[in-house]
């Protein structure tokens, strides 16, 4: 089997030895109503209310959304609007710590007798997908296909981040109980975890805790970018290939992230439901890289703080890796659910491109090779018939083409403009 | 914090090769080719590559400003064509002569076209084939190796004329008097880097290490080349020794590792590479034996130069988990 490209990108995996610290608790978090895909949730406390750790603080009805809440105990101080990174804007729980963090009486450990009060509890758990897509989790776990395979994402294949690495590494028990619940529940006969080969330890661990486990695989990915893609990491662990337009479960696979499935079992053990999570803060201009476990809602000035950032210096600051890490445009953003890393760039200077000189570097580079110079081209000619050749609905954005240009286009970005362009003439 | 944060797309980091870092790799490694050249031909050589790498940043510079462009001779690409052209033409050549052939490479071949990225044709074997085209005498008169020691100025401002007892009127592609070992080391007469096949390969040995080239090219020109060779010397009676000669000499190894490597002008995909350099090989192969042409590389690269736009198309990469279209999908079944 071929294997699909990708690019050596430095690993700068920094953290991947030191322990994670809890972040003393903020004074003021604020927690967004939209942290997932699908409908934002509206917010079912007002200020002034009192709410607990583990207090539901915002739901919706809508079908694809999960509900949201509290990692904190306080008093909700203003209801306010947040910009998300796609522009739009969804209202903002702020809440003003008190410092007592007291538990909610409503966290009490699920009960579970069947596979739909499973789906239930992981809806009401407020689960995203933990790898950075922020996919609902109990939509991802309740597919019409019939599944046999459970694939763990554990490949974490962006350089500088260690979450899910420290998390295999702190807990491996709590990973492998996740997915046997997950295919115990489910009734998916066997579950595969890919992980890359610069992680030995959490291989080592996961491999030494699945040995009575034989449903479990565990298995040594290339220390390639991007391995975590959904489509390469289900190629790669299982040989099969989501076509176009299809999901994991149509090829018989559910993709969840390492992180994720550790929640899973730490949920139905304690009942609390998705209010921290563990995120890596490192970056040239961090002066203490680490993985922090903070209340979701921190303001990411308060992670940098504790982290000894310099602001001064700062040129960039990142929700996630820096191959699809997003910029923040604010340090008072809060922490998301699926947010495993923030990263602060002080030698940050945007390059300016120049001419293409067709050097295919790109097209060699794409792990689900594309041509971005022919794209290019339909693109400029508006030949929505020629991108559709060209399969451009394929990108999935992972960076790879701008990273190798050596003329220092934005090939990715020129991509997902023609992406853009392709879908809205195919609706009409 | 900083007063201004930078917001921008994903991905956030680039890797470290640049187009100047390729360019001045493909530079260095035409270093041997040149010092191999300065050795057999003397410091006029040396001049001449200077000279046209300097006019062809020149006229780069000039076209730029006078199309009210953005100057980007610093990129390289300009200077390599001269160095690529200067290679390419007898170390006796005039050197307004010389001049001409790479204000045209650079002027016409590259700039009036778009400028880098955009021509379509190797600026560098257009101008030479202008050159040859246009001063056919001076660009065959090929000076016999270390001829310059005879003369006791250095040899470095002689031209033809001074140079008369030490030309000879051939290639050895047409002659084949020389040894074989003296065409492999390059002691013998042509154009300056075409002679030294060694200090060639050492060069395109290094491109494929440090991944500026791949294998696909070069095997598939020298291959074809040297197969359709075979064939013609079994059926024609001649000898062995016939198929390295048309390797050795006659610039193709140049061609196959320099020219018929350029991005800019040649396909996108392996297997488009691979069909270019079998194209290379079969033209320069019917343009040697069945032409009156003794060197059929430069027009061979050229005449694939053209199909290369046809050449990317019908090779086009098919995108993992694509799903064939109806119509392909109604024929393959």
């Amino acid at each position: 089997m071929r294997k699909l490209n990708g690019v050596h990108v430095a690993h700068h995996k920094n953290t991947q030895d030191t322990a994670s610290i809890p972040l003393p608790l903020p004074k003021l978090v604020r927690i967004p109503m939209s942290m997932h895909i699908g409908a934002p949730c509206m917010p079912i406390v007002k200020p002034k209310d009192t709410v607990q750790v583990g207090q539901k603080i915002g739901d919706t009805d809508a079908a694809m959304a999960v509900p949201i809440h509290s990692g904190v105990s306080g008093t909700v101080k203003a209801i306010t609007t947040y910009r998300m990174s796609n522009g739009r804007t969804c209202p903002m729980v702020e809440i003003e710590t008190d410092g007592n963090q007291t538990v909610s009486s409503a966290v009490t450990p699920p009960k579970i007798t069947d596979k739909a009060s499973f789906i239930q509890s992981i809806r009401e758990s407020g689960l995203v997908g933990m790898g950075g897509a922020s996919f609902p989790a109990h939509i991802k776990l309740s597919p019409k296909q019939s599944i046999d395979t459970l694939a763990i994402n554990a490949a974490e294949c962006e350089p500088y981040i260690t979450s899910d690495c420290r998390q295999m590494i702190e807990a491996p028990e709590e990973v492998i109980d996740g997915i046997c619940q997950v295919l115990h529940w489910l009734h998916i006969p066997k579950a595969v975890v890919g992980v890359e080969a610069n992680k030995p330890e959490a291989i080592r661990l996961l491999t030494e805790k699945a040995a009575s486990h034989p449903e479990i695989t565990i298995q040594t990915l290339p220390t390639v970018y991007p391995q975590g893609a959904e489509k390469v990491l289900i190629y790669h662990t299982l040989g099969r290939t989501v076509m176009e337009g299809q999901l994991p479960a149509d090829q018989g696979v559910i993709v969840m992230n390492v992180s994720s499935v550790a929640f899973i079992s730490r949920y139905l053990k304690t009942g609390m439901p998705m209010v921290q999570r563990m995120l890596t803060v490192d970056g040239d201009a961090i002066g203490k890289p680490c993985n922090v476990v903070v209340p979701v809602g921190t303001p990411v000035e308060d992670v940098l703080t504790f982290v000894q950032c310099d602001m001064e210096r700062v040129k960039k600051l990142l929700y996630g890796g820096p191959m699809m890490g997003i910029s923040i445009p604010d340090p008072k953003d809060p922490v998301l659910k699926a947010n495993n890393a923030i990263l602060a760039l002080e030698k940050f200077e945007s390059p300016k491109a120049s001419a293409c000189i067709h050097c295919s570097r790109c097209v060699h580079a794409c792990p689900l090779r594309l041509m971005p110079p022919e794209i290019a081209k339909a693109f400029r000619q508006k030949d929505a018939a020629a991108l559709d050749k060209l399969k451009v609905g394929l990108c999935m954005n992972c960076g790879c083409c701008t990273y190798a240009c050596p003329a220092k286009r934005p090939v990715a970005e020129n991509n997902q403009l023609a992406k853009a362009y392709y879908m809205s003439q195919k609706k009409r | 914090m900083a007063s201004i944060l930078t917001i921008s797309p994903s991905p956030h980091v680039r890797s470290g090769m640049t187009t100047q870092k390729i360019m001045g790799l493909v530079i260095l490694a035409l270093v041997p080719s040149i010092a191999a050249a300065t050795i057999i031909f003397g410091l006029r050589a040396l001049l001449l590559v200077l000279f046209c790498a300097i006019v062809s940043a020149l006229t780069e510079f000039v076209c730029q400003k006078l199309m009210k462009k953005e100057v980007t001779i610093s990129d390289g690409s300009a200077v390599l064509t001269g160095v690529l052209l200067a290679l390419n033409l007898p170390a006796t050549l005039p050197l307004w002569e010389a001049a001409i052939g790479c204000i045209f490479a650079v002027a016409i071949v590259k700039q009036l076209f778009g400028g880098l990225g955009c021509n379509f044709a190797n600026p560098a074997i257009t101008g030479r084939i202008f050159l040859l085209l246009s001063c056919a005498s001076d660009m065959t008169t090929w000076v016999k190796p270390f001829a310059y020691q005879d003369l006791s100025y250095g040899g470095v401002f002689t031209t033809t004329d001074n140079l008369t007892d030490a030309v000879s009127g051939a290639t050895p592609l047409v002659s084949r008097d020389a040894s074989l070992l003296d065409l492999f080391l390059g002691n013998v007469g042509g154009s300056m880097g075409e002679t030294s096949a060694l200090a060639l390969l050492i060069g395109g040995i290094f491109l494929l290490i440090v991944g500026i080239i791949t294998w696909h090219t070069p095997v598939a020109y020298l291959g074809t080349l040297a197969v359709l060779e075979l064939f013609y010397v079994l059926g024609t009676g001649g000898e062995m020794t016939d198929v390295v000669y048309a390797l050795l000499s006659g610039g193709v190894i140049l061609g196959a590792f320099f020219m018929a490597t350029d991005y800019v002008t040649t396909p996108t995909t392996g297997l488009g590479k691979l069909i270019f350099g079998i194209g290379c090989g079969i033209l320069t192969f019917v343009i040697c034996e069945f032409a009156s042409m003794p060197e059929g590389c430069s027009f061979s690269i050229l005449l694939m130069n053209l199909l290369t736009p046809y050449i990317d198309k019908l090779t086009r990469t098919k995108p993992f988990g694509a799903r064939l279209e109806e119509k392909e999908a109604k024929h393959n079944g």
